[in-house]
Formats: C-alpha cells, sequence, structure tokens
C-alpha cells in the first residue's frame, strides 16, 4: 500500500466511516458499494483537492470516475501537479 | 371552476413568452422553458398517453429524472386528465433487485395505466411486470409525440372536474411506496391560494430549488406552486446539488432569487462544504425566505447557515420556516414572513420527562425551539392528548388539522384513509405544542426517521438487515440518533450475533451496510453487533426501537 492509499483509507476510516483503524480493501466498490454515500462526496473531493492538489469535479464525482480506492489513487497519480 | 388544465391555458393564451423554469443542468446552458413550450411539450405527451390507451383518471407513473421529459410527461398528464405519479430513479447503489420489487409494490397498490421511462431503462421496468397487471403501455420517452399546439376543445383534462384526484404523492421506501397520497385539484388549488398569501407571493418573486420532485416539498413548493400561479422557477438537479452544493447560491444569484425551501440538513451541508472560490462575486440579497421544512428545524442550523453567507448578501430575516406534509398537499403553517421566527427557549427537562414547553430559566439547560409560524389561512390546528382532547398552550400532544387542501384519500388504501383521520380531524403523527398561536413541532409519534428530508421506516431497514448471514433471525433493531454536525439523523442498526470473533464481525457488519444500503440507499451511520440477549422486545416495535435507543445511547457514553 503506498501513502495515497494509506492516507486516503485513513480519512475514509476516520472521517466518513466514523471506524477508526478500519482497513479498506483496495478494491472494493466505493461508490457503488455504498460505503461511500452522495453526502460525503464533496468532503472526499474537498481533502483531495487539500492534501494533493489535485481538483476532482463535481461532474467527476460518480463511480464512473473512480470507486475503488485504487482507481482514486491512480487518478490522483495521474493529475499530481 | 378550475383545474391545472385551466390554469394552464391561461397562461399559454396570455403570457406563452414568459418562462416558467429555467432547467439547469452541471455542464450544460441553461434551458429557459416558456409556458408555450412547456405547454406544447406537454401536449405531445398528451397526445402520447391517449395512442397508449390511457384513460382519463388512469394512473401513469414516471420513472425519470430532473430534465425536460420528466415536465412534460408531468403536465401532459394532466391535460389527458390522467393521474401522474413520480417514482424515484434508481440510483447506482440501489439493487436493481430491490428497485424492482418495490416497483412491483407500487404497481400492486397504484395499479398504473402507463410507465414512463428512458429507453435505456426500459428493459428494467419490464422485469418488474407480471401478467394480468395494470399496466398497458410502457412508453419510452424517445417515442413520445413531438411537442404540439394544444387543442383544448378536445383534451380530456379540461373535463376534469375540480373534485377529480389530480396527482399523488409517494414517499421512499417499502412503506412509503405502498401509500400514495391522493389529492384533489381543488385541493392542490386552495392549498396554493393561502399558501400564496402567507408568503405574500409578488411579480418580483423567483424560485430556486435542487429538491426532488418525487419530494412533497419539491413537488408542490418548488414546481407546482411557481409554475401553476406564474413565479419563475429555477430548477436544479439533486444530484448536481449534492456534488457542488454552491450551485444553489449561483442560481440564486444569477437569478435574482427569492425564495427556496431546504431540509435541515442542507443549511449545515451548505454551511460546511462550500468554498470561498465558488462564492466570488455571490450575491444573495435578493433572498426573502428560505423555508426550513421536512425535517426537524434546529436554531443552530440557522446560525451556520446565516454565518456562512452573510458576508454574500444574506439577510437574517430570509431564514425563515415551514410545517408541512402531503397529506394537506404541503404547508400546515409558515413561519418568518410577517415578522422573525420565534425563538422560543424552553427547559429541556420539561420538553423531555414532563411534556411540557415550560420557559427556560437562566441556571437550566434550555433547548432552543424554532417556531414553525402560524396555520395558513386555510388549516386549523389542534393539540391533542392521548384522550383526543385538546391540551393548553405549551403542553405537548399530537397534532392535528384540518383544511380545505386536505387529501382525496390515500390511494386504493381505504383501510389507511380511515385510520388516519378522527371525527374529521388528520391526525399527524407528530408532537408539538402551541403558544401565542405559534405551532412548535418537537417530535414524531409516526416510528420514522428523516434523514436529509427523505423519510426512512426503520422497520424497511430491520427486515435487510435480518437477511443478512449471522445476525440472529428477527434480533435486529433500527432507530435514527440526532447527528448535531450533519443538522440531521443518523440510521444505526443494531442487531445480535452469536459469533464472538472480531474479524468475523466486522464482516457481517459490513454486509449489512451493503444490504441496508443497496436494498434502501440509504448509508448506515453504524452497525452496532452485540452479544444475546441485548436486544429489548415489547410488544409495540416502536416502543422497542425508543428502548433500545436508549440502551444504545447510554453503551456509546460509556465507551467514549
Amino acid at each position: 500500500m503506498n501513502d495515497i492509499s494509506t492516507t486516503l483509507n485513513e480519512y475514509i476510516a476516520n472521517e466518513i466511516l466514523k471506524q477508526p483503524g478500519r482497513v479498506i480493501n483496495p478494491d472494493e466498490p466505493l461508490i457503488s458499494g455504498g460505503i461511500i454515500d452522495s453526502f460525503h462526496l464533496v468532503d472526499l473531493a474537498l481533502f483531495v483537492e487539500d492534501t494533493f492538489g489535485v481538483h476532482i469535479d463535481d461532474s467527476e464525482l460518480n463511480a464512473d470516475t473512480f470507486d475503488t480506492l485504487n482507481q482514486l489513487v491512480a487518478l490522483i497519480q495521474a493529475r499530481k501537479p | 371552476m378550475t383545474t391545472f388544465s385551466h390554469l394552464l391555458r391561461r397562461f399559454y393564451e396570455e403570457t406563452p413568452d414568459r418562462v416558467a423554469v429555467y432547467l439547469q443542468h452541471a455542464g450544460q446552458e441553461d434551458l429557459p422553458v416558456t409556458y408555450r413550450d412547456l405547454l406544447k411539450g406537454a401536449a405531445g405527451y398528451a397526445r402520447t398517453y391517449a395512442r397508449a390507451g390511457v384513460q382519463p383518471g388512469d394512473v401513469v407513473l414516471l420513472i425519470l429524472q430532473h430534465g425536460i421529459d420528466l415536465i412534460y410527461s408531468y403536465f401532459g398528464a394532466v391535460l389527458h386528465g390522467a393521474i401522474p405519479a413520480i417514482m424515484p430513479y434508481l440510483t447506482e447503489k440501489l439493487l436493481p433487485e430491490r428497485y424492482r420489487s418495490d416497483l412491483a409494490s407500487l404497481l400492486g397498490i397504484t395499479r398504473p395505466a402507463a410507465i414512463i421511462t428512458y429507453p435505456d431503462f426500459e428493459q428494467e421496468v419490464r422485469a418488474a411486470l407480471k401478467e394480468g397487471d395494470s399496466v398497458r403501455a410502457v412508453i419510452v420517452s424517445s417515442e413520445a409525440d413531438q411537442p404540439a399546439d394544444p387543442d383544448f376543445e378536445s383534451l380530456p383534462g379540461m373535463q376534469r372536474r375540480a373534485e377529480d384526484i389530480v396527482l399523488l404523492q409517494h414517499s421512499s421506501g417499502t412503506t412509503g411506496l405502498q401509500k400514495g397520497v391522493a389529492l384533489s385539484h381543488q385541493a392542490v388549488i386552495n392549498q396554493l391560494e393561502s399558501y400564496r398569501l402567507a408568503l405574500h407571493l409578488t411579480d418580483e418573486d423567483v424560485v430556486v430549488s435542487w429538491l426532488p420532485l418525487y419530494h412533497d416539498m419539491g413537488l408542490i413548493a418548488c414546481y407546482l406552486l411557481p409554475i401553476l400561479l406564474g413565479v419563475p422557477l429555477v430548477l436544479l438537479s439533486p444530484f448536481d446539488w449534492v456534488r457542488a452544493p454552491y450551485r444553489l447560491m449561483q442560481a440564486v444569484s444569477r437569478y435574482g432569487g427569492t425564495l427556496s425551501w431546504l431540509p435541515n440538513f442542507a443549511y449545515n451541508f451548505c454551511a460546511q462544504k462550500v468554498r470561498d472560490r465558488d462564492l466570488d462575486g455571490i450575491d444573495l440579497s435578493s433572498w426573502r425566505a428560505i423555508s426550513n421544512c421536512s425535517e426537524p428545524m434546529r436554531w443552530e442550523s440557522h446560525q451556520a447557515f446565516y454565518e456562512r453567507f452573510k458576508d454574500y448578501g444574506l439577510r437574517y430575516e430570509a431564514l425563515t420556516t415551514c410545517y408541512a406534509m402531503a397529506e394537506n398537499v404541503f404547508a400546515v403553517t409558515q413561519g418568518g414572513i410577517d415578522a422573525p421566527v420565534v425563538v422560543d427557549e424552553i427547559d429541556r427537562e420539561g420538553l423531555q420527562i414532563e411534556r411540557v414547553a415550560r420557559p427556560g430559566k437562566p441556571d437550566r439547560d434550555v433547548i432552543k425551539m424554532l417556531s414553525a409560524g402560524r396555520p395558513i389561512s386555510s388549516v386549523r390546528v389542534r393539540v391533542l392528548n392521548e384522550k383526543s382532547q385538546d391540551v393548553p398552550d405549551r403542553v405537548i400532544g399530537e397534532l392535528a388539522l384540518q383544511s380545505d387542501c386536505m387529501l382525496t384519500g390515500y390511494y386504493n388504501r381505504p383501510d389507511a384513509t380511515k385510520k388516519a383521520f378522527l371525527d374529521g380531524w388528520y391526525l399527524t403523527g407528530d408532537f408539538g405544542y402551541m403558544a401565542d398561536g405559534e405551532v412548535y413541532v418537537t417530535g414524531r409519534k409516526k416510528d420514522l426517521i428523516i434523514v436529509g428530508g427523505k423519510n426512512v421506516y426503520p422497520q424497511d431497514i430491520e427486515q435487510l438487515a435480518m437477511d443478512v448471514p449471522g445476525i440472529h433471525p428477527g434480533r435486529v433493531v433500527c432507530f435514527g440518533v440526532y447527528n448535531e454536525a450533519a443538522g440531521t439523523e443518523d440510521v444505526v442498526v443494531v442487531g445480535e450475533v452469536e459469533t464472538r470473533d472480531l474479524q468475523e464481525r466486522y464482516k457481517i457488519a459490513d454486509q449489512v451496510r451493503q444490504v441496508v444500503t443497496r436494498g434502501s440507499a440509504i448509508a448506515l451511520r453504524h452497525v452496532y453487533l452485540v452479544d444475546p440477549p441485548w436486544l429489548i422486545k415489547t410488544s409495540s416495535g416502536k416502543t422497542a426501537r425508543l428502548a433500545n435507543r436508549d440502551k444504545y445511547l447510554a453503551e456509546m457514553k460509556e465507551q467514549r
């Protein structure tokens, strides 16, 4: 697991799921699987922007852009300044 | 005599070029829809319904998302004299099988003659149909007739009577979908008339909304009221708003929006999740009434919203309140229009234990109650005790009401309709009190959780959770817990499990989450798994849920 993945996992577990210490399977569908509901997508986007300097447009906040932790990490890596 | 079709005809003939709706979609130019466009589009659909064999008085079920098809097909049903009902669209997290079974249960009771949907959803809809059911046609939006000039002389909608049912409103979930609130033309028009007066609606008003149309607040206050009373409506997609709440402020600023309706959570959501960069050049000074409605209203939420947006022209007096329900078409009361919303500081213990709203004292723990305002002109409100007797001011009881805008009944459910009334008074299932003519809502008698303005029936969630392997059959309870930061309730499930293995328990908890989300589109905040026997069982589901909720809260406090 790389740093980005660890940071995201911690954020999602602590802030969204309120289950500190929870390990998220990197291939688990987060959006379509109902782990992150739509009310928290904007939080996640703001966190990604603040932490990694990567902007995810609100029109991209759906399972087509990223659904799993791995996909989100790939998206961040691809866009990282 | 007036019906929806008569009102629409007048706009079509007198002010055809006036914009009825500015339709917004993220990433697209706004689409202005004039009354001419609206009536022509609706006339195309009316013809489509006729062609499909839909009769006046039949129900048509609209399974469409935010967009022009939903608007045209809705008013097309009205012009044809059919009864439109909107069913929420399948979301990506809801399991298609679950959706299908919800749809099937709605079909069984509501018995629509036709369903309108998108071409790529047709298979999904057909999968829910059965031999011998009521559905004679599945109409796909791409095959609807082109917009055409309406011929009012021949449109069956012009022949409807004021007392005929004009529309159905359902609330969500398996339980909600089985109770369609049937409203007559007269009831809706009476509501619009008295609500118009309560709001002091003028030609200067502009309604801005992101609310879904399958919800009464979205459908009545933010769709039918503006369109049928000639107030321009700026309509955003709920889907766009939840991903970018600043769009609401941008729309208000751009169109000089004056009126909006929001569930309480949206105040917190906007206050917390809108960034400064998205508010560049925004002016909210036109906003004159933002009515908090459809879930318990919090003084703290108003403060947070005001603090966040006051530098952008938001006026404190614009924060208003409303108490509404589909059974009364919409508004029962409105506060904050003629005078600022009254904040009643009451003793917390008095409210919770003695069930009275005693004015707070400095050395006591107080709750700031927001008044929902006074009943609008067509509505009378009473507060009743358990023996159905009126209680004095400041005593908590069940709110009951009488009006000229009540439902005709729950559609095809005379049993449920009968149960809802007592001697001609509608029993709301809400607890509250009156003081100086103002109505305060303190809680619910009905066993219902409200999450982000959406009604959730705990029995639906429990039913889903019980199917997870490892959970003791029948040993599950679901309830709501207020979340101060979010301004709404969190949904909690407690379940008894045999296994003591922690990893095993994590797995079961995950499965419960997944099954519930995919089965109800509700995200659980906490799945709390416990050793049997933990649950308190009583004869009534409601008291059991309250007792278990108290036990849960006590254990959470200990663990902290």
